[in-house]
Order: C-alpha cells, then structure tokens, then sequence
C-alpha cells in the first residue's frame, strides 16, 4: 500500500510540474492580453518535434537546448507580427486568431513530419533505475523530469520576484500604460513574455515527448487539461496554476494507482448486481477507468463553488 | 521646451480637446486650472499618447505627437496620472525603482534622497506599497516619476483629497524639483498651491485655453475667475 502511495506521488509529481510549466506560461500570457492563448499547447507539441528533429542529428541534450529557443522566437515573432496587430480588433478577434494559429502548426506538423508517432527518446544515460523502492523502480528520466522544472521554476521565480526586470514584468503585466509612462518599453516586454512563455511550453514538450510519446495528437491530450489547471488556479494567478497544476497532477496519479471502484463500494454496502444488469457498466466501474475526467469534475465543482478560481481575483 | 500647438483629442466621437495651445519653457513651473471636465487631464494624457493626439506637440524642440508613451517618457518627459497608480503588491523601494529607466544613468535623484526628504518612505521601504496612506502614496507616485529623472514633469492633481498637512508636503517637494531644475506643468483645481509656486498660468475651460497669465494677474482677473474657475 506505502509503495503504491509513494510511486503514485512521484508520478503524480511529474505530470503536475509538466502541467505548471504549460499552465504558467498559458496563465502569464493571459494576464497580459485579457484572453486565453489557444495555440499555448501547440507550442508544447512543436517543443517535442523539433527536438525529435534536433535529437536526430545532435543528440538529445541539443534538442532540449535548441528546441525551446526556437519555440520562443517563433512565439515571439507570432506576438510581434500576428497577435499584435489582431489586437487592435479585439478580443473576439484575439481568440478566434490563436485558434487559428492552433489548427496551422496541428497541420503544418502532420505536414513535415506525418502522422505516425515519432520515436522520439531519452538518452540512454537517463535509462536507469534512479532507485528501487519495495521492488518497484522509479526512472532516472522521472527523476530528471522532476529536477529541470523545478530548476526552471527557481531561476524563473527569483528573476520575477528580485530583479530590476522582473518587478517591471510584474508591474507592466498588470498596469501596462503606467509602466509605459515610466519609459519602459511594454510592447518588448509583452513579446518578451510570449516568448518566454511559449518557450516554457516548449521545455515541456521535449521533455514531455519521449514519456507521452510524440503525434500530432499530443497538443489536444494536454491542452485542455492545462485550460482546467489555468481556470482552476485562477485566470492570471500564477501562484494559483502551480496549486491547481499539482493538484490536478496528483488527483489523476492516485486514480490511475488506486485499485477501487463500484464494485467495492457495493460490496461494502453488502449489494451486489447480476452481470447481465442493463447498467453494468456503470456497476463495474473503477477509479482508474475515471481518472482522464477527474480534472473536468473538479473545473465544474470550482466554478460553482468558486467561479474565479482558487487563487483568482474578482473581474473589474 | 514643451509647445502645444491646436491639440485636438477625441474619446470615441466626443470632442474633447477642440485646439488646446500652451508652453512651458525649460525649468519653469506652470499651472494649468480649471474646473472638474474641462479637459486637463486628457491634456496630459494626449501629450503622453495615451489618448491620439491630433496637432503638434513639440518637447526638446521635436515633435512628440504620435510617438509612443514609452518613448516620450525616455526622452525626458515625466507624468504623474491623477489615478496614484502604485502598485499595491510591490514595496515601497520596488516602486521607486520601477520608475527608474536604467541602473547606469545617475540623474538628479536617488533613493537615498528620496527617503532624506521623506523619512516616512524610507521607514516603510519594504511595506507594500498597497498598505501606506493615500498622502504617502501620493509622494511616492510623484518620487517614483522622479527616480526617471525627467527634464519636465506633469503631475495631475497632487493635493486632491488630501489632508492640508499632507499639501504641505507635496508644495515642499514641487519646490525641490524646481530648485534641480526640473520644469514642472502642473494640473490644478484649487487655486493655492498653484497661485504659490507657479511662474504662469493657463485656465482651462471646454477643451480649450481661455485664460493664460501670472499669479498676480489672476488675482486681478475676477472675472475670470468667477466664470471659469470658482464654484
Ligand atoms: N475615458 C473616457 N471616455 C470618455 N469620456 C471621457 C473619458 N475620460 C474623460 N472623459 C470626458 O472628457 C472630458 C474631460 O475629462 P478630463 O480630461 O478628465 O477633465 P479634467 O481632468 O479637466 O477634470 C469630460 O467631459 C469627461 O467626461
Ligand atoms: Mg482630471
């Protein structure tokens, strides 16, 4: 029981800081330009196929350098020359362009690199048992997965919070006209973020891709679960996506681990239901069959008990 | 050094600034008064490019109007929007460094001088900036414009809603920034702080200047001030 708890706490540790990473950047960008940016998962999914690429030639250690600096420049060159100009048309407008831009790097992936999954792979020095627990092995590249976003988390934590340009970040995400009038320049500094953001999502993607396995698919499986996570913690709330990231992350591991379901309930209750019953398959089922709309259930019940979120503040 | 020549602003297809003429010349301090809706603040705000300037605006001798806030702000000019925009989550220092545009350029101020003449900033630098009084929030707003040191500085309503102590203070430090040589426009309803300090003055009423003198001839003027200026 202990094994199962840990292993499922270290898995869900994973899946909850690749979330974070995903849900930051979605959550930061939406800060700054009042919508959700659809194509945000795109960019994860172009993270892990550039890397595929990458990895194919240099290596994986390229691939996750290179990678996410392509992501970012592509993502700031979308905010430069797409969103910047849409912007002026409005929110509609905004939101209706980053689905766009979603369906265009979806198909334009299927495109260079087809459909089928990549074999896209950690390295063979990540392909160890980091340590065996109660006979159960816990990967290196788990573990791996687990030390770079908290690295990343960190380092992105102290600029924000100690440094000259983190304070003005802050400050311009939320009061950009302010800020402006203090001779600072918010148009680079919104493209900075993007960029930033985007190439978060990227680090995600490479690192996400050998695990998750590398398809065209791979942006829809996460995106919307990131969309739940942003929602959950709080449109804008950063400290909010991190909790709801976690939570999320851990909810669905102990799902997937835990080994109950209907049947047991109704054996406690001393019922049980012939095989043939109409409903069956609502009898039979088990947490771990449930677990992929855990994150959905839990947006309904937050919205209804708490429609701004966890952490979110009031619309003005 | 600044020259505002037939400024027009529009909010949506409402006329506000309908040719709105002024100057102030490098190190001096001018008033612009009038009452509540006349058009002052979006004076300001259309010189910043906050609102679309229609007509010129020449600072330093170039012509500012549809350049970009960031950019105007970097050549110099400084604004203290009416709203006391601090931002309640940063500290006192953060705020006054967020003013400043680069950590290279040594200007005329610097944090330590801002807490010598204010010690009650310097004993909350690190309070955020949301919890310390609306009077104090005043002077740091107008201290965190400075921190940019800016060869004008436009300042909307300093002393509205403020106890008389606290205008006391802030008459104090626009006599300071005037004695570094900071020219300043500053944006009034009130007569007294204005008719102190100020070199000239301009009155405002319905988008357009009607009245441009001195203290003294203000003073004189009751006619004007009976039409455009008391309640
Ligand atoms: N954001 C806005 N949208 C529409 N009208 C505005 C806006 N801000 C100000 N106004 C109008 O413009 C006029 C001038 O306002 P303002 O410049 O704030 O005057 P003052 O600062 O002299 O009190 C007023 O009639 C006001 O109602
Ligand atoms: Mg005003």
């Amino acid at each position: 029981m202990l094994e199962v708890f840990i292993f499922a706490t270290l898995n869900g540790l994973v899946t909850g800081l690749l979330l974070f990473m995903l849900a930051s950047g979605l959550t930061l960008i939406f800060s700054m330009m009042g919508v959700l940016n659809f194509a945000h998962a795109s960019f994860y999914m172009l993270g892990a196929y550039f890397a595929y690429s990458i990895s194919q030639y240099m290596g994986f250690w390229a691939g996750l350098l290179f990678a996410p600096i392509i992501v970012g420049v592509l993502g700031a060159g979308v905010e430069r020359y797409g969103l910047r100009r849409v912007h002026q048309l409005g929110h509609v407008a905004e939101l209706v362009f980053t689905f766009g831009m979603a369906f265009l790097i979806e198909e334009s992936i299927s495109f260079f690199w087809g459909t089928d999954t990549k074999n896209y792979r950690y390295p063979d020095i990540l392909n160890f048992p980091l340590f065996t627990l109660f006979g159960q092995e816990f990967s290196a590249y788990r573990g791996f997965m687990i030390g770079i976003s908290i690295a990343i988390f960190i380092g992105l934590y102290y600029v924000l919070t100690r440094s000259r340009i983190g304070i003005i970040i802050q400050a311009a995400i939320t009061h950009p006209h302010t800020v402006a009038n203090l001779g600072h320049n918010v148009p680079l500094i919104f493209m900075g973020v993007f960029g930033v953001g985007t190439a978060l999502a990227g680090v995600a993607g490479v690192i996400a891709g050998p695990v998750l396995t590398t398809f065209p698919g791979m942006a829809a499986v996460l995106g919307s679960i990131v969309f739940v996570i942003v929602v959950i913690g709080g449109l804008g709330s950063l400290a909010g996506a991190f909790i709801a990231a976690l939570l999320i992350g851990l909810l669905q591991s102990y799902a997937i681990a835990s080994d109950v379901g209907v049947p047991d309930l109704l054996n406690l209750l001393g019922l049980s239901f012939e095989r043939s019953h109409p409903l069956n398959d609502l009898w039979t089922l088990t947490l771990p069959q449930v677990a992929p709309i855990l994150p959905f259930l839990l947006l309904v019940l937050v919205l209804i008990f708490r429609p701004t979120g966890l952490l979110g503040k009031r619309e003005q | 050094m600044l020259e505002v020549s037939d400024l027009h602003a529009y909010y949506g297809k409402s006329h506000i600034l309908q040719g709105v003429n002024f100057n102030v010349a490098e190190g001096e301090i001018v008033s612009l008064l009038g009452r509540n809706g006349v058009g002052r603040s979006t004076t300001l705000k259309t010189i910043m490019g906050e609102v679309a300037p229609q007509g010129s605006v020449k600072f330093k001798g170039k012509e500012i109007a549809g350049k970009q806030s960031f950019e105007i702000a970097q050549m110099g000019l400084g604004y203290v929007p009416e709203n006391r925009d601090i931002f309640p989550t940063l500290t006192v220092s953060q705020n006054l460094i967020l003013g400043m545009k680069s950590t290279k350029i040594r200007g005329r101020w610097s944090i330590e001088d801002i807490f010598n003449m204010f010690p009650i900033l310097g004993e909350r630098a690190d309070v955020d900036g949301g919890v310390i009084s609306g009077g104090e929030q005043q002077m740091l707003c107008m201290c965190r414009t400075l921190m940019g040191d800016p060869d004008l500085i436009m300042i909307d309503e300093p002393t509205e809603g403020l106890a008389p102590k606290i205008v006391q203070q802030v008459a104090k430090l626009l006599q300071e920034i005037a004695k570094r040589g900071v020219a300043i426009l500053l944006v009034e309803q009130k007569l007294s702080i204005a008719l102190k300090i100020s070199h000239r003055l301009y009155v405002m009423g319905h988008g357009t200047v009607v009245y441009e003198g001195t203290p003294d001839s203000l003073m004189q003027a009751d006619d004007v001030r009976a039409e455009w200026l008391e309640v």
